[in-house]
């Protein structure tokens, strides 16, 4: 890899096509993400989180990386946001602003992310920024390569996790049931 | 048996008697009794046998060594001699005495049976004394003399009087201890055993390098038990005790056990001349001192403590004049007629209610009340008063002799000086025993005024002893050309000249004092108000504990003691000042210096442990506040620790990566 | 491509994920926030597994696990989160907090469940 950097090195500021819609989707999420974390609305929390994972996706995409973008299109998008919005629902959490959405942990929160924003952004920079990803070639993360290593090489945890998520599955039910009156647990 | 074990039997008996007088005691009361009189008994007869048998010339030794013990060697030894024979004889014949006569003085004290114990423990331990041929042993039972002293002066714990008294034995006697202890040790040291022959054998040799160290240092001790000047405040204190406990510590144990110590270890001592003359001086002072105080006391066995200390003075001037013999001539014929004294005196308290001499002073007819203690108390006295024939005469006498054969330089031992002091000391103390002797005499039994209260007759236990003592009181000093073999063989027969002396010393103190006493009983005034006991009916033993409490009539201007004394008798009825002087310059600074502990202690030390343990609790309580129960707070700070370590960690790896 | 661009958005996300965790007072947005780190950690795991080239693909398999493995856990979260809302009657994560250290005799009579434990301790201390 480190020869294919030596090989390749094209300007730190002359990115290529990838590069630039990389640049602009990586910004959308980021500012989705943004938003979502700190906006009084409870409700457009949960929709711009679908925006922030929506733009994920297109970055899987934009790595190659196909059968991810869309399972995370499908379960990201079309399930674990649909859950959040129905775990609002039944918080009975407020419509519209509530100017209590912060904890008053909220500066102590702030320092700590951009301290250590700060201290990954210096690290990753400092490793990384003679590197490159070669994209061009066959697709890496096809459907097809993806269910052939799933299965040929992956098969033993993706058991596994089958059985992990019968036990969640479980779990979430026994702990939302209702229990009869006067019973305790 | 062999003398050998029979003679070990002899402490023994009394040890196990005490033993399981301490274990029977509340279990069975009645088994009391028999377990304090018998073993007693039993070793008084056994010593008899043991003294029979030994004969006066023959010295018995025997040890066994336990276990190896380092470079001086321990031993149980017995070293039996004509000296420890006839003591050991004493101690149980005395000891019997008092256990019979506490029967019938302690009927009804509930603590009798652990009273009745101690004595055991303590006439076992004087025995160990005596017969022991090892200095360390000697030293376990001189050591257990003075606990049991410390147990039997407090009997009577509830008076605030007997518990500073006992207390008073016990540090006073310990501060001669501890001399006492270096001195045996740097004797063993030089002499290189504990055992009495081999120390004896090595001085006659001249192998002592320190004899006048190691003789002061001894004499420390000797000074301690045997209440000599100047440690021997606490012996007019330990009146506090029962009676019966102080003629067990005046006549045959305690007290004795120093000069028997000291007859004992007698080369040792004559090895320096300075050790000797020390002694001497010694011996003066107490002779001297303690019988001006007695002749101004006011308490009857008060005034019978100071003669006790007096007498221990004539034996200790015995030995600082080199005749051993003398001493412990003297040492037996004073336990006889010291032990029947303050027996006797115990009668008289019980019948009078009082122990005040004032008090008695004011009663008639109480030699009616109690014939048998005024028989054998005017026998007694006129034994110590040193009245031929009676015990104290021929003792005495012997005491003099040694003294003025020193002081004209017919024996060698001890130096001229000495004997000088012991022989005009002696003398003026005759003259001054005979007086208040005589003091104590006639305020007891010749007091004019009401009668004395009638409580029936003494019981006959406390009666017969008394009789029994008379005998030796009377007769023990007519076999003293027979105690010549016993002892180092030297005559203690009389001479004329100091016959001569001090008895007519003696008569002329009694002569003064009885003249004083007609002339200020005529004009006396009979004074009302004669405090007495708040049940004059009880027991012997209560009727003395409540004695205890009584005040002290104001002073009797018919005292004879008081016209004799003059000036002198405000200090020598205070013990010459001597408790206060200690009082100043021992007893403040100690305290002095034990608030001064306490001081740092409180306030430096404390203030140590009270901010350690404040520092942890202000840390706990600031850790405590962080327990918000917040799950966002904690959180922040594990993420910023954690933040903050990988920084240094990348921080660390540039710098060392830059190197 | 360059590779410091993914890296540094995962980075970013991980941390405005962060902030939301600490800073959110609804637990549902919190939740939502740990999802926002998580994708995070995916982005990595994919631009890295691209970037490697790796036979076994490694990082793709990872990152499929790793959504089952959110999907159990925002399943599982919200449970216990509607459960908490049941019994206590708000889902706020700042107003929780049974396992405070009681202040000396002002213990909230509803949170002395389980600091009546800690009051004979705190006797006992002050009496020493």
């Amino acid at each position: 890899m480190i020869l294919a950097a030596a090989q390749t090195n094209p300007g730190f500021l002359s990115p290529s096509g990838v590069g630039v819609a990389f640049l602009l989707v990586g910004l959308v999420t980021l500012g989705a993400a943004i938003v979502s974390v700190t906006t009084k609305q409870l409700v457009h929390a949960a929709l711009w989180l679908v925006v922030a994972l929506g733009g994920l996706a297109v970055e899987y995409l934009l790595l190659t990386a196909e059968f991810i973008a869309w399972v995370q299109v499908l379960i990201y998008v079309g399930s674990v946001v649909v859950l959040l919005l129905f775990g609002l629902m039944l918080t009975k959490a407020p419509i519209g602003r509530s100017p209590d959405a912060d904890s008053a942990n909220r500066p102590v929160a702030l320092a700590v992310a951009l301290a250590a924003a700060a201290a990954l952004v210096w690290v990753v920079v400092d490793a990384f920024s003679t590197t490159w990803i070669k994209l061009d070639g066959p697709a890496q993360g096809s459907t097809g390569v993806t269910g052939e290593i799933l299965f040929r090489h992956w098969v033993l945890p993706f058991e596994a996790l089958s059985v992990l998520l019968l036990a969640a599955l479980v779990g979430a039910i026994v702990l939302s049931r209702k229990k009869p009156e006067g019973e305790r647990d | 048996m062999t003398t050998t074990t029979l003679a070990v039997l002899v402490p023994l008996l009394p040890l196990l008697g005490a033993v399981a007088g301490l274990a029977v005691g509340r279990a069975a009361p009645g088994f009391v009794r028999p377990l304090a009189v018998l073993p007693t008994l039993a070793a008084a007869a056994l010593a008899v046998v043991v003294a029979v048998r030994q004969g006066g010339n023959t010295v018995i030794d025997a040890a066994t060594e336990l276990t190896p013990t380092g470079s001086v060697p321990i031993s149980l030894g017995l070293h039996i001699d004509g000296f420890a024979a006839l003591v050991a004889v004493l101690v149980g014949v005395v000891a019997s005495c008092v256990q019979i006569y506490s029967t019938g003085y302690l009927r009804e004290d509930p603590r009798y049976p652990s009273y009745a114990a101690l004595v055991s423990l303590f006439t076992a331990a004087m025995l160990l004394v005596v017969y022991s041929g090892d200095l360390m042993v000697l030293l376990v039972g001189w050591e257990v003399m003075g606990i049991c002293s410390y147990f039997l002066v407090g009997h009577y714990w509830e008076t605030p009087e007997a518990r500073s008294a006992s207390l008073k034995a016990f540090l006073v006697t310990k501060l001669g201890d501890v001399p006492f202890l270096f001195g045996l040790f740097a004797l063993a040291t030089d002499a290189g055993t504990f055992r009495i022959d081999g120390i004896l054998s090595t001085v006659a040799s001249g192998g002592l390098d320190h004899p006048t160290v190691v003789a002061l240092l001894l004499l420390a001790g000797v000074a301690g038990k045997s209440a000599q000047f100047p440690l021997h405040t606490w012996l007019p204190d330990a009146m506090a005790g029962p009676t019966p406990v102080s003629a067990l510590i005046h006549a045959a144990t305690m007290v004795a056990a120093g000069i028997y110590f000291v007859a004992r270890l007698l080369p040792v001592f004559a090895a320096s001349a300075a050790a000797m003359t020390v002694l001497a001086v010694m011996a003066a002072i107490t002779m001297v001192g303690s019988a001006l105080a007695a002749l101004a006391q006011d308490d009857i066995k008060r005034v019978l403590a100071y003669s006790t200390i007096g007498q221990l003075g004539y034996m200790a001037g015995a030995l600082a004049v080199g005749d051993r013999g003398a001493a412990v001539f003297h040492l037996l014929s004073h336990a006889a007629f010291k032990a029947l004294l303050f027996l006797a005196a115990g009668a008289v308290i019980h019948a009078a209610g009082t122990n005040s001499l004032t008090a008695m002073s004011r009663m008639s007819g109480l030699a009616k009340r109690i014939p048998d203690a005024y028989w054998t108390m005017t026998v007694a006295l006129l034994a110590l008063a040193a009245i031929p024939p009676f015990a104290g005469f021929f003792s005495k006498e012997a005491v003099l002799v040694a003294a003025e054969h020193t002081a004209l330089g017919d024996r060698s031992p001890a130096p001229a000086g000495a004997g000088w002091t012991v022989l005009v000391a002696g003398l003026l103390t005759a003259l001054l025993t005979a007086a208040y002797a005589l003091r104590l005499w006639l305020r007891t039994f010749r007091g004019r005024g009401a009668e004395a209260p009638d409580h029936g007759r003494q019981p006959i236990a406390m009666t017969a002893v008394l009789w029994v003592l008379a005998v030796p009181s009377l007769g023990f000093g007519l076999s003293a050309a027979l105690l010549d073999d016993w002892f180092d063989g030297e005559a203690l027969t009389p001479t004329l000249t100091t016959a001569v002396l001090g008895t007519g010393l003696a008569v002329a103190g009694g002569a003064v004092t009885y003249a004083v006493w007609r002339t200020l009983a005529a004009r006396a005034v009979p004074l009302a108000g004669i405090p007495h006991v708040p049940h004059p009916d009880a027991d012997a033993g209560l009727v003395e504990a409540e004695a205890l409490r009584l005040p002290h009539p104001a002073e009797d201007p018919a005292d004879p003691g008081r016209a004799l004394l003059g000036p002198l008798h405000g200090p020598a009825a205070d013990g010459f000042h001597l408790d206060a002087l200690y009082r100043k310059a021992f007893v403040r600074p100690v305290l002095a210096a034990a608030s001064l502990v306490r001081f740092l202690d409180r306030e430096v030390v404390d203030t140590y442990v009270r901010g350690a343990a404040g520092t942890a609790k202000g840390l706990g309580w600031l850790v405590r506040r962080a327990q918000t129960g917040n799950v966002q707070t904690y959180l922040s700070a594990l993420l910023a620790g954690s933040v903050v370590l990988a920084i240094a960690a990348v921080a660390v790896a540039n710098a060392f990566a830059g190197a | 491509m360059h590779l410091a661009y993914p890296a540094v958005l995962a980075a970013l996300l991980f941390c405005v994920g962060l902030y939301g965790v600490l800073a959110r007072r609804n637990a549902i947005l919190v939740l939502m926030s740990v999802e926002l780190m998580l994708n995070a950690v995916n982005l990595n795991l994919v631009a890295f597994d691209v970037w490697l080239r790796d036979a076994l693909h490694a990082g793709q398999a990872l990152t499929l696990f790793t959504i089952a493995i959110a999907a159990a856990e925002i399943g599982i979260g919200l449970a216990i989160v509607l459960m908490v809302h049941r019994n206590r009657g708000t889902s706020d994560v700042d107003r929780l907090r049974d396992t405070a250290e009681p202040r000396q005799g002002a213990g909230a009579p509803d949170e002395s469940t389980d600091s009546t434990g800690e009051h004979p301790g705190e006797k006992a201390e002050a009496a020493a």
